[in-house]
């Protein structure tokens, strides 16, 4: 989809800045948006080239920095945490071969930390894009990967 | 049975999808009685209800209404804050995705008593399933008439718009959320003035917790003085709880305020597992007190939680067993605090900075007398002075371990020399 | 409506809608500061002037809070004195505390604080995460290691100038201020008006330091060092130095720049009054040979960058004249070159200016009239040159009255009120109605376009024509007026523009602590100059005269032209 017919779905006025860079980053295989598209972003919302870096560096789904493919949002909150959270970060770091704020070689994975993601009731949970994992466990973890894997090739 | 089921009396029994279940179940039954009546009758039903607001610091709600309301403004806005993004809180995440109508049905009573003219309903993008559910409940009360123009063929119009966030907690501070509506960056506002006076674009707003609104339809159905029944003297009505933690059935539940937490924990969460001792219960979320297990029968209460000078109330309670580490747990939540801080007022932005290299030395086991004044100084300083509700609240966690487990800080002094 | 309350156990009556720190302060009890700033909105960011209301759980910020009847306030509490302390602890802990290699030192508002607080050691860890230091223009200079977030300049850019440049970017303590995509500060965004640095607390952003430069010349024998004067620094030096706001020290400031060592001291004031001859022509020709108009001034070089950054479509309404610093450098190269048969080569100039965008002005490629010379060597702020004045030990109080040289020395009152806001307008109407009417005005004074006002409108006889002008001042209203003539709404035939509040007296490099006040002040002294002139009319100073007569030949003629005009460029950035 472009950047045009993306942010077209919006009304041009600025209270749909944030609402349409998300959408228009989620779209994206590497969950960013460059200059050049800020540029472009800023004259349709009629709102300053600073404004629109201002929003994109301030909420944790919007970055001027592209990201793998999948992007893994582990919470590391203390719901999950006493609910082992670190094992499952540990899987995570060991099978993608990254630390959180990386992203792996082949650009499939970019592993991060999110804020609690509410599932404390299923913890430990993370999410993979647009969806939510929870009740996670290794073994889990293991296959939940291999399946994206799997789906890339 | 400790549980009385009022908000969530249809949770798991109607198909959140469907409209007609929800009117099956005696959905907007309350919005017609509401709009039969005169608006100044809403308003003095929520007064009576003594409804106080479900987010976690217990403000009136018709306080708040009658301000609205008394706005001359042409233009007025509601505000369902659906940023639920607390640590340890995922009850309005229930609500939405069990019973979306309840919602929109107190947003449209309120509405219909303020005079307002347009709602938004601000949820979290994390919230992919309530999002959902929430956009199709929308549709469909604008399918059948109760959103829309002339609602009930009177003369009254509202119509409710879904914003979302973008990751960041801060947005869940009512300046923030309004300001991230605008499509700025959530950072809040000086106040005064109030939304109630000046709110989401300039206009006055009044802006309520998910659960809040899904109680409104409930009080008109009952009537404020029988929902005053419910519950204690300060705290009426019910609460819903986030159970979560080292416990053994986590989830949601509705209990009468004045429940004491011991049997919240013991009854509905049927304990610690694995045969592990109770330690501490943090309240509220990550911004909440840390209680030791001797003061568990503390009846949840907004006023007995005042103490605490918190957001304590929004129903949280993070169960946590003997092997928890207190530092590791206040560290969590002051890294949390620090990525989330949006950095406008200083002591906000620089404190967690600070306040986490001091918790880390205390991890390691590194921490001198002077750290332990330095940390209570800074915890103090930071919740007396910080502009919004994040950096006033977040300190909470250390302030109240200073005060419970005193002890466990002294055992992790490197050495009682100053 | 009055309001009582006690502050501190003392009886305060003050009127509604008083701040606690305004109420405290006409009570002659001073509450700390620190991104508080006059005529800047209120942050209450820094939360430095927190106080306790009694009754009220924590500590609410006297700047934001407004008084209410009986309320006890308390500005000195125990409690409050350690939160200030911790809060600037804090702000020190990530701060670049260099303070004696910093150019704000004695000059910055967060030492202060420190010291009026007390504050002798600090128990916050270090936590500064060095970042690199932007230089990359001719103006300003950003070190980020300095900046303490306080939001001046972010609200000054965003509020006042409404070019935004600076937006806080991330979040929580990762914050930095900075332009778009954490780039540099060029003329890709901004147009180094430099008002940020005129209200930035500490030395996060400070102009360009040419004084070193200066002094390496003024020692030179091979070169020929001459100095030409703003109309503004007569009424600002002054309070740069210690004195009164507003305080005229033309004549001392001939003498201290010839202390300082200039071969010659000229007044800007000259090229001023030869501005109005040669833009009063140009619009007279606009007119009526149905050229573009409106025609704006050209004299603010902050709205030159403004206009062809931002405004690219507009370019043909500017009028062509260099400004009066330029066409200063041109003539100082070579008429007066000719005339003291002196090398352009060896000619020195320094120009002392309120401004800093004068800078980036002087270094524009199209400024040299002489080959692989620029016609202005180094621009000096006020600042910079009460630093120079300071740095002799100047005792400037005591200094004798001393006259500009020729040839760029006799000047009118026209010139003198080039600083300030509707000056040019005033000073191009006194000549433009005499020369189009053919009669001497009756009163020289135009009042409409003279004050404070954002956008000031007037209308004038010309040769049986009513004309509209406008007078705007801060960028944000020349945007207006801007967005008037891009879609052919403006009404008017002659648009002044100055791009500081109250035009060059409240440029950006000015003393530090300029607000509203102290504007009126500088403002009104240079209307008393004007009045106390012989001359006042640009087209009667007969020094013009005999430059066209010997060197220049007529107005907008050929060697005027190509001396004293200039071509403007879009950058396309933005389009």
């Amino acid at each position: 989809m472009t950047l045009e017919s993306m942010i077209q779905k919006y009304p041009a006025s600025p209270e749909y800045l944030v609402e349409a860079l998300r959408d228009y980053q989620m779209a994206k295989n590497d969950h960013s948006v460059t200059e050049s598209e800020i540029v472009k972003i800023a004259k349709y919302f009629n709102v300053t080239e600073s404004k629109v870096c201002s929003v994109v560096s301030f909420y944790s789904f919007l970055s001027e920095k592209p990201k793998g493919r999948y992007v893994i949002r582990i919470c590391r909150d203390v719901p999950c945490f006493v609910n082992k959270s670190e094992s499952i970060l540990k899987t995570l770091e060991t099978r993608l071969g990254i630390k959180p704020g990386e992203t792996t070689p082949d650009g499939l994975f970019t592993l991060e930390y999110t804020g609690c993601l509410g599932q404390c009731d299923h913890a430990p949970a993370f999410r993979i894009n647009d969806m939510t994992y929870v009740d996670l466990t290794p073994d889990k973890v293991k296959a939940i990967l291999s399946e994206y894997r799997e789906e890339k090739s | 049975m400790i549980e009385k089921k009022i908000i969530s009396k249809r949770f798991d029994k109607i198909d959140p999808y469907s409209i007609a279940d929800y009117i099956a179940t005696g959905g907007y039954k309350s919005l017609a009685k509401a709009m039969a009546g005169q608006r100044i009758n809403i308003l003095s039903e929520v007064e009576k209800s003594r409804l106080r607001g479900r987010g976690g610091a217990g403000f009136p709600v018709a306080i708040k209404m009658m301000a609205l309301a008394k706005e001359a403004a042409l233009v007025k806005y509601i505000v369902c804050n659906a940023d639920e993004g607390e640590p340890g809180n995922f009850k309005d995440r229930a609500i939405m995705e069990k019973d979306p109508h309840s919602i929109l049905e107190g947003m449209i009573i309120t509405a219909y008593a303020t005079r307002a003219t347009k709602g938004y309903i601000y949820i979290r993008c994390e919230y992919d399933k309530p999002i959902e559910i929430m956009r199709h409940a929308v549709e469909e009360a604008r399918k059948n008439h109760f959103l829309g123009q002339k609602i009930d063929k009177i003369d009254f119009d509202f119509d409710i718009e879904i914003r979302l966030g973008a990751g960041s907690y801060v947005c869940g501070e009512e300046f923030a959320l309004l300001e991230s509506i605008e499509g700025k960056t959530g950072r809040t506002r000086v106040k005064p003035p109030f939304p109630t006076s000046v709110g989401l674009f300039g206009k006055p707003t009044e802006i309520n917790n998910v659960e809040t609104f899904a109680n409104i339809p409930v009080i008109i159905g009952m009537g404020g003085d029988e929902f005053a029944k419910i519950g204690t003297k300060s705290s009426t009505g019910t609460k819903l709880l986030s159970l979560s933690g080292n416990v053994n059935n986590k989830g949601v539940y509705e209990i009468p305020f004045g429940v004491p937490i011991k049997t919240v924990i013991d009854e509905l969460g049927g304990g610690v597992p694995d045969s592990r001792a109770l330690k501490m219960v943090q309240l509220g979320g990550a911004c909440g007190p840390i209680i030791p297990r001797y003061l568990l029968d503390m009846i949840i209460d907004f006023d007995r939680f005042d103490e605490f000078e918190s957001k304590t109330g929004s129903g949280a309670i993070i169960v946590m067993d003997d092997r928890c580490d207190i530092f590791d747990i206040l560290l969590r939540n002051v890294t949390f605090f620090k990525h989330e801080s949006c950095g406008k007022c200083a002591p906000c932005r620089e404190g967690h900075n600070q306040l986490e290299r001091l918790l880390r030395k205390f991890v390691d086991r590194k921490a001198t007398i002077t750290d332990l004044i330095s940390i209570e100084s800074l915890a103090r300083v930071m919740h007396q002075t910080s502009l919004c509700g994040l950096g006033q609240t977040s300190p909470t966690s250390i302030i109240s371990t200073l005060r419970y487990f005193r002890d466990d800080y002294i055992d992790r002094l490197e050495s009682l020399e100053v | 409506m009055m309001v009582n309350l006690k502050i501190n156990n003392i009886d305060v009556t003050v009127p509604e809608n008083t701040t606690i720190l305004d109420a405290a302060k006409a009570y002659n009890i001073s509450i700390p500061t620190l991104c508080y700033y006059p005529d800047l909105r209120i942050n209450s960011d820094c939360r430095i002037c927190s106080v306790e209301i009694v009754g009220k759980k924590g500590l609410s910020t006297s700047c934001s809070t407004i008084v209410q009847e009986g309320m006890q306030v308390k500005t000195h509490t125990p409690r409050v004195i350690n939160a200030r302390k911790t809060i600037t602890e804090l702000l020190l802990a990530n701060h670049d505390a260099d303070c004696t290699a910093c150019a704000k030192n004695m000059n910055c508002e967060l030492q202060k604080l420190a010291n009026v607080l007390g504050i002798d050691e600090n128990r916050f860890e270090r936590v500064l995460e060095v970042r690199p230091i932007d230089d990359h223009n001719p103006s300003l200079l950003r070190n980020p290691n300095r900046c303490i977030k306080c939001g001046r300049c972010i609200d000054v850019c965003r509020n006042i100038q409404g070019v935004n440049v600076l937006e806080p970017l991330n979040r929580g303590h990762e914050i930095i201020i900075s332009p778009p995509f954490g780039k540099y500060l060029t003329d890709e965004f901004c147009t180094f008006c430099g008002q940020c640095s005129s209200v930035c607390p500490v030395g996060a952003i400070i102009e360009k330091d040419e004084t070193a430069a200066v002094w390496n010349v003024l020692h030179d024998p091979q070169k020929h060092v001459i100095v030409q004067v703003a109309p503004a620094i007569r009424v600002s030096l002054g309070e740069e130095l210690g004195q009164k706001a507003g305080t005229i020290v033309t004549g001392k400031l001939v003498s201290a720049l010839k202390l300082l060592g200039f071969t010659k001291v000229f007044d800007t004031d000259f090229t001023a009054d030869l501005t109005i001859i040669e833009e009063g022509n140009e619009l007279i020709k606009r007119i009526t040979t149905g050229g573009v108009l409106p025609m704006i001034t050209s004299c603010c070089p902050g709205w030159i960058n403004f206009a062809e950054t931002y405004y690219p479509e507009i370019l043909d309404h500017l009028s062509s004249c260099k400004s009066p610093q330029q066409m200063f450098g041109a003539l100082a190269k070579t008429y007066y070159a000719q005339k003291e048969n002196i090398d352009p080569a060896t000619i020195f100039v320094v120009s002392i200016m309120p401004c800093t965008a004068k800078k980036y002005e002087a270094k524009r490629p199209e400024m040299g009239s002489t080959e692989n010379n620029l016609d202005v060597d180094v621009v000096l702020t006020t600042r910079e040159i009460g630093k120079m004045l300071r740095q002799m030990g100047v005792e400037f109080e005591n200094l004798p009255e001393t006259e500009f040289d020729e040839p760029f020395g006799k000047t009118t009152g026209a010139a003198a009120i080039f600083g300030t806001t509707g000056g040019v307008m005033e000073a191009a109407l006194r000549t433009v109605y005499e020369i189009v009417n053919k009669k001497p005005l009756e009163s020289l004074d135009f009042m409409e376009v003279r004050g404070m006002e954002g956008i000031k409108e007037a209308s004038v006889n010309l040769g049986g024509k009513i004309v509209k002008v406008a007078v705007a001042h801060t960028l944000a209203n020349a945007k207006k007026i801007a967005e008037q003539i891009k879609n052919n709404e403006s009404p008017y035939a002659f648009i002044e523009v100055m791009c500081c509040p109250g035009g060059c007296i409240g440029g950006g490099g000015q003393s530090y602590g300029t607000t509203s006040k102290t504007r009126k002040d500088r403002l009104a002294s240079l209307y008393t100059v004007d009045a106390a002139m012989p001359l006042r009319k640009s087209h009667e100073n007969p020094d013009i005269n005999k430059l066209y007569a010997d060197f220049l030949g007529s107005p907008l003629a050929k060697l005027s032209h190509e001396l004293l005009h200039t071509k403007y460029k879009a950058k396309h950035r933005h389009q």
